[in-house]
């Protein structure tokens, strides 16, 4: 048996939405059995239950609807996570549902992919869901996305159909900032242009779906601009029996932003103390630098008060500080957000009381309009509200960081995880005190 | 490309780095499941990973079901030592003495009554978190399970109002008698798990590799033949598991692809005894991992009830 050589591949994270019937876990199920990367036991139980409800026809959609009610009702009602490789990636798949009613969980699926791919119905063309999802990904900062047109088979692989959904797409899609948007005509139930090329769409140069998951360039995906490590532990041993330990300060975390390097000047926020990373400290040695999103341990030159919650930044594009924050926010509870209530915040590694202070709109996601003086967000509603804090945030708009500008609200009482927020960028960045705060 | 750049299994093991040490940060009394299974061992390095220098800031929680492989046992044991680890490991023995649960008629497997031990375990130390080592990839009601597994205080999963779970902000907060599953390896593939276990060199226990064992044949897979009944006089813990005259014997060479107890484990034949062979033998396989376990072929939805019980 040849030993495969370890070669490191990198890692896309897709999700895929559309509306209830556009055929999204059969989607999957496709990708998944014609990249053969289904199992003996997997296409088993597809058949035994094709045997049983299916009238003997094998159901892909089976495959990732994996609770008893979704086989049931055959929907998706949460999100189902996927796992498959070719030669050249990975995947993360995240199989986000189609209805209304759980949107919520299509941010869930959504929030951290590189890709999206929103299924559209050739026979309907461009419904509410579609706009909806399109809508959420560009929300969402989604840097791909890929609109399958899919049961081609059932339109007799019209290019004018094609061609005509694409237009629809288009009509809208200069309003929402999305810079990478790619047309794949396809049907999921045949298999044509989903792993292998169709020889019914001569018309169509562009590459299959995997072919297109498998090329997209998500190199630059991350934030490499602007040092920051949200302080997550503080990392302290407790009578070590090594007296080098005796005086070991780390301060641990995910890097959510840019590059450090031993040596380097940084600042803690929100306190302002100047400090340099005598060493950045892993479990496998000290490395000379690290970079987002690495987990690190950073131990620096001074004696300084560093506590879980702090952001260590360094001295390049400074973030913003503010008790008063801008933000774009997806509700995701039955109880709508009402102005003067009061939620805990969790941004970066830390978790404060916020207040709504404004509603200013609620966004149409048919028009993309805002429509303003909406009275409340309610469920699945995506609005702009002003909020503030107890404790000041040290943030980043969420254009620029996903990660230091993102945050969730938590409902007090029954902890219920309530709303997905975006940051606008800051009004105004740090000013340091210390004018020697720079290269 | 440019240098700054993770592969997957860096990427893997960052996030998992990153949900270790906000279960630290988060709760005041968190536990890592700690079975001696590849997943648990791979946990055990992410936490070494998470928190050295410092001592792992958690105990590590066993369930015995009383069918372990002894190889597992005293494998969990010497780990737990080497790491300078608090092992806790609670029973389904105990809790069936203790009256806290009862066996079904016939029911031989111990699966379903590591749900009343777990809980048991919990309600004891007054755990608010476990860590577990489960991974999406294994199973279908995993699939849709999240990082930060909210539990009822009967220990419930409800699948249809789970918390969403949005960037990497994992909502831990929790009411008295609340709970929460963290499964920090839920991105990983069984792949994965042994890339990582062949980067990291890190030593599993030795049934993973393949050995001559005797075994008999029932519902279509291999099990290993339990050990002799040592306890005159005593009920056989194993009745039930012993192979009947009429099923068929067989010396193996055999290996375990994944491992629950002696009683649920189907033995494959494999001749792979390195790490490369196995990550060769998985990349070949043609049956998923859980295709070898007992417990999951009842039905179509034997773990998501289980799961909604309180299972792992």
């Amino acid at each position: 048996m040849p030993v495969p050589a370890h070669h490191p591949v990198d890692i896309l994270r897709f999700n895929t939405c559309g509306s209830v019937d556009d055929g999204k876990s059969t989607l999957i199920g496709r990708l998944l059995y014609d990249s053969k990367n289904l199992m003996e036991d997997q296409i088993e139980a597809l058949e035994r239950s094709a045997d049983i409800t299916g009238g003997g026809q094998i159901n892909l959609a089976n495959l990732t609807d994996g609770l008893r009610a979704e086989r049931e009702q055959g929907i998706t009602i949460d999100v189902a996570y996927r796992y498959f490789a070719t030669p050249k990636r990975k995947f993360i798949v995240a199989d986000t549902p189609g209805h209304v009613q759980y949107t919520r969980n299509m941010v869930t699926g959504a929030s951290i992919s590189n890709l999206s791919v929103v299924l559209v119905d050739a026979r309907q063309g461009v419904i509410e869901q579609s706009r909806r999802h399109t809508c959420i990904a560009s929300l969402l900062r989604i840097p791909h996305l890929a609109i399958a047109v899919n049961k081609m088979d059932l339109v007799d692989w019209s290019e004018e159909r094609f061609i005509e959904i694409r237009d629809q797409f288009e009509e809208f899609l200069p309003r929402l900032d999305m810079k990478d948007v790619k047309f794949i005509p396809l049907s999921a139930l045949t298999g044509d242009n989903v792993v292998e090329p169709s020889s019914k769409t001569p018309w169509f140069t562009g590459p299959t779906l995997l072919g297109h998951l498998e090329s997209v360039h998500i190199g630059s995906d991350w934030n490499l601009n602007g040092f920051r490590l949200p302080v997550q532990w503080v990392n302290r041993p407790n009578n070590p029996t090594d007296p080098r330990l005796h005086d070991f300060r780390g301060f641990s975390g995910q890097i959510a932003g840019g590059i450090v390097k031993a040596g380097q000047k940084v600042m803690v926020l929100p306190s302002g103390l100047i400090s340099r990373v005598k060493e950045i400290w892993t479990y496998d040695g000290p490395v000379p630098e690290a970079f987002c999103p690495q987990s690190i341990t950073l131990l620096l030159e001074d004696d300084i008060d560093v506590s879980r919650g702090d952001m260590i930044i360094g001295p390049d594009n400074l973030p913003g500080q503010s008790t008063e924050l801008h933000a774009k926010v997806c509700w995701m509870h039955q109880r709508p957000l009402q102005r003067g209530r009061k939620y805990f915040l969790k941004h970066t590694t830390q978790t404060v009381q916020a207040v709504v202070t404004e509603i200013e709109d609620r966004i149409n996601v048919s028009t993309f309009e805002p429509e303003p003086d909406a009275p409340e967000l309610a469920l699945n509603d995506i609005g702009e509200i002003r909020l503030k804090t107890a404790k000041p945030l040290i943030f980043d708009g969420y254009a620029i960081n996903r990660l230091t500008g993102s945050f969730i609200l938590i409902e007090q009482g029954t902890h219920a995880t309530v709303a997905a927020g975006m940051l606008f960028p800051p009004t105004e960045a740090v000013k340091p005190e210390y004018t020697d705060f720079s290269i | 490309m440019n240098s700054y750049h993770l592969d997957h299994l860096q990427y893997l093991e960052t996030d998992a780095i990153h949900v270790m040490r906000e279960v630290a940060a988060e709760f005041e009394r968190p536990a890592i499941l700690f079975s001696g299974g590849k997943d648990s061992i791979c946990l055990l390095r992410l936490a070494e990973k998470a928190f050295r220098p410092s001592d792992i800031p958690m105990p590590l929680l066993n369930i015995e079901t009383g069918h372990e492989f002894p190889e597992l046992i005293g494998f969990r044991d010497r780990r737990a030592k080497e790491l300078g680890a608090k092992l806790i490991v609670r029973t389904v023995e105990d809790v069936l003495a203790r009256g806290l649960a009862t066996a079904a008629p016939g029911e031989v497997s111990r699966n379903r009554l590591q749900i009343p031990a777990l809980l048991g375990a919990i309600e004891e130390f007054r755990f608010d978190c476990c860590v577990g080592g489960a991974r999406r990839d294994e199973e279908k009601a995993r699939a849709k399970e999240r990082f930060f597994s909210f539990r009822d205080s009967f220990g419930q999963w409800d699948p249809k109002n789970q918390r969403p779970e949005i960037w990497n902000l994992y909502n831990a907060r929790l009411n008295a008698g609340e709970n929460m599953r963290v499964f920090p390896l839920s991105n990983w593939t069984e792949v994965d798990v042994w890339e990582y276990v062949r980067k990291e060199k890190l030593e599993v226990p030795g049934i993973y590799f393949s050995h001559e064992r005797e075994c008999f044949r029932r519902g279509g897979q291999w099990l290993p033949i339990p050990p002799p009944h040592a306890g005159a006089g005593q009920p056989d813990p194993y009745a039930g598991a012993r192979p009947k005259p009429a099923e068929k014997h067989a010396k193996l060479v055999v290996r375990v692809r994944t491992i629950a107890d002696m009683i649920s484990t189907g033995m494959i034949e494999s001749r792979a005894d390195s790490v490369d062979d196995i990550i060769a033998e998985i990349a070949a396989a043609r049956v998923t991992e859980r295709g070898t376990r007992a417990d999951d072929k009842s039905s179509e939805a034997a773990m998501e009830d289980r799961k909604k019980a309180g299972y792992f």
